[in-house]
């Protein structure tokens, strides 16, 4: 079986990010790392084709950026194709969601698509779901557990209330949410190999997409405005005069928690 | 000259992620318990790759380059108990070493490679109850019976001590005396004969075990002698030499970390309308300390190119340990004096990375020690 893993380059969110005053968007020109929240789609799917598969990586990123690629590589995947191209700046989700499905198409045979849930930088939280569409493929969404059998994949799907047990064809795209399995660190040898591993760096017309149709050109989403959020409000101290705990308790149905 | 390279980076990243998830969560944990379960933190070490980084692909090494090592020992040295960090320091680089350098193929495959892997944990028994400065004056004797040493006597401060699965000791094997006719042997612990005979209480690095070791007619086969016969003084100076690196790498990153930490309360901290960090006395004395760090830092890193080089490091390894160990006490008490008296305070992690670095003007090979090995490098002495 082969997986095939769609994988966000980040600016670190440890690193105070910034936004770009013309664009309105998130400076990307420093070093990017793999997003925490797609380390656990590779993690999966390297649990689920074990030995007898291959873990192929998908991204876009601006300025040919390979660091987080790297990472999931010494993790143990096998390859990565990165779409990088200037005419992308600006492309919005569908946009990225069509550079991805193309790529996809790059990376050889697969019986699976993985991607995360939302990104912990855009987190918009549609690309996969657009990535089944442009690819005809059926989409499951917010997994907690993922087996294969055959030709089907079994999804444990998070709900408000629990789990719904989906059952759906292969191929098909599906989306993990945060902390489904614990992510491998790479190890000193996977980082060694990493460096070997092929990367396909490929530009739009690659994938015959005309440049009109992406980037700013082709963004059907537009950032109006870009304002600071709300200040949070200060909370409220009680004092305890002995009945602390009732306005508390007060406090907490209000809030309809209790 | 590039010293590092996009997978030094990943490597460092890698292991800062390690130490916040698998050993910082338990620091308060193996602090209270005097020592730290070995075993399961090991294996996935050897999960990761560390424990045998420069050595022989052959025996599950990584055959890396010193590079890692100092990224990986800095790395440790950012943990908040440093005495894991330095029961990891005795597996990699001073324990090992001498194994890896002169051991015969079967004694590493029997020996290493499970080090490596983080199956065996290892300690190195050189400091006896009157010899500790002085290496020739081990006592502890190994007799020859045929295919066998007969080993008596006992040795202490041992890292590890308590639950290692073999020491690589220090043993007289001839009459000789002085510095001639020591061996090194492996000694797995399960031996008859062997006994862990106390487990020592220390004002710092709590969360490493020591041990007071005996051995009452430990049979070992002389097999497990370590390279040549009646070489062992000189293989274990060569040992000491990896082990003084791995300590200067470790402080490093240690000092790093504190001064950090220190500057992130100092930031916070408000006396007299104004965080303490406003104050220049303390800025520029934070920032004398990191001027110094620095130096040492890059200092290591040639010594480490020496190391991957095989040059003779001596002078390297006791430069680097002596001012490393004698900074590391310059930090810890300007680290615990600017946060005032909640520096002092047990649960404050000053008050242990004040304790802990304290050891490393002593352990491995002693301040003083050094200013021996350069005065006489340096012709600044006399008979
Ligand atoms: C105005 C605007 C400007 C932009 N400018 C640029 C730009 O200059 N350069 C550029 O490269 N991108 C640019 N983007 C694209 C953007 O970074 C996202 O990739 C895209 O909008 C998806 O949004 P998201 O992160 O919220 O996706 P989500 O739907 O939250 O992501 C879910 C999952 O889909 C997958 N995924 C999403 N994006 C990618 C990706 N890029 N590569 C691989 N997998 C992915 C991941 O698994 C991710 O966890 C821009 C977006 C906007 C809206
Ligand atoms: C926590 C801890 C862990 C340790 N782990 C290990 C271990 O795993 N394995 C192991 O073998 N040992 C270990 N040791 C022992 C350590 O290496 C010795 O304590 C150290 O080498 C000093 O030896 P000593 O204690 O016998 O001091 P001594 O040799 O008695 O020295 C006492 C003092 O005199 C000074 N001195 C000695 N000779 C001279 C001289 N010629 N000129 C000037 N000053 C001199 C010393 O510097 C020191 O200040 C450990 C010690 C500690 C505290």
């Amino acid at each position: 079986m082969n997986i095939v893993v769609c994988v966000k380059q980040i600016p670190d969110p440890a690193d105070p990010g910034a936004l770009d005053p013309e664009s309105k968007t998130l400076k990307r020109d420093g070093k990017l790392i793999l997003d925490e929240s797609d380390s656990y789609g590779v993690e999966m799917a390297l649990q689920l084709v074990g030995d007898s598969g291959e873990v192929t990586l998908v991204s876009m990123a601006p300025n040919g950026e390979v660091s987080g690629l790297r990472t999931a590589l010494a993790m143990g995947a096998a390859k990565a194709v990165l779409v990088s191209d200037d005419a992308l700046k600006g492309s919005d989700a569908l946009t990225t969601a069509k550079v991805l499905a193309a790529a996809i198409g790059k990376a050889g045979e697969y019986d699976l698509v993985l991607a995360a849930t939302e990104s912990s930088d855009g987190y918009t939280g549609v690309v996969p779901e657009q990535i089944a569409a442009v690819l005809g493929l059926p989409s499951v969404t917010f997994a907690k557990a993922v087996s294969v059998d055959g030709g089907t994949v079994k999804v444990d799907r998070q709900t408000e209330a629990g789990y719904d047990e989906v059952t759906c064809p292969l191929p098909a795209v599906v989306s993990v949410t945060a902390g489904v399995v614990e992510p491998r660190y790479p190890s000193f040898k996977g980082i060694m190999a990493a460096k070997s591993k092929p990367v396909d760096q490929l530009a739009l017309a690659d994938l015959g997409i005309e440049a009109a149709n992406a980037g700013w050109a082709g963004a059907g989403q537009e950032i109006v405005e870009v304002a600071a959020a709300a200040q949070r409000e200060a909370g409220e101290i009680i004092e305890d005069d002995g009945e602390a705990h009732a306005k508390i308790v007060d406090f907490l149905s209000n809030l309809k928690v209790i | 000259m590039t010293l590092f390279t996009e997978e030094h980076d990943l490597f460092r990243k890698t292991l800062r992620d390690f130490v916040e998830r698998e050993i910082n969560p338990h620091a308060e944990e193996w602090e209270q318990a005097g020592t730290f379960p070995a075993h399961e933190l090991f294996a996935k070490l050897g999960d990761l790759g560390v424990l045998g980084l420069t050595y022989d692909p052959a025996y599950g090494g990584g055959g890396s380059d010193y590079g890692y090592v100092a990224i990986m020992a800095e790395e440790f040295g950012r943990m908040p108990c440093l005495g894991v960090a330095m029961a990891i320091g005795v597996q990699t680089d001073m324990a090992t070493p001498s194994l890896h350098r002169f051991g015969s193929h079967e004694l590493k495959q029997k020996y290493l490679a499970p080090a490596i892997r983080g199956e065996h944990v290892a300690a190195v028994g050189v400091t006896e109850p009157d010899a500790g400065s002085d290496v020739a004056g081990i006592r502890t004797k190994g007799v020859r019976d045929g295919d066998e040493w007969v080993i008596n006597g006992s040795k202490t401060f041992i890292t590890s001590g308590t639950q290692a699965d073999w020491v690589c000791l220090l043993v007289r094997t001839s009459e000789e005396g002085g510095s001639r006719g020591i061996s090194q042997i492996i000694v797995p612990t399960d031996t008859p004969g062997f006994q862990v005979s106390g487990k020592l209480d220390k004002l710092g690095m709590r969360s490493s075990d020591t041990a007071v070791l005996t051995f009452d007619d430990m049979r070992v086969p002389v097999s497990n002698t370590i390279g040549e016969i009646g070489r062992g003084f000189q293989q274990q100076m060569s040992q000491f030499q990896d082990e003084r690196m791995i300590a200067a790498y470790q402080m490093v990153g240690a000092m790093e970390y504190a001064l950090e930490r220190t500057a992130d309360y100092l930031k916070q901290r408000i006396a007299f309308g104004q965080p303490l960090m406003a104050n220049q006395h303390l800025a520029y004395e934070l920032a004398d300390l990191a001027s110094e760090v620095d130096l040492l830092k890059y200092y290591n890193y040639h010594a480490a190119a020496a190391q991957t080089r095989g040059d003779d490091i001596t002078r390297f390894a006791t430069v680097a340990k002596l001012r490393s160990a004698r900074l590391a006490r310059r930090v810890a008490d300007v680290c615990l004096q600017f946060h005032g008296g909640v520096g002092y305070i047990g649960e404050t992690w000053t008050a242990r990375f004040f304790r802990d670095t304290r050891l490393w003007s002593i352990g491995g090979g002693a301040d003083e020690i050094m200013l021996r090995t350069l005065a006489r490098m340096g012709g600044f002495w006399a008979e």
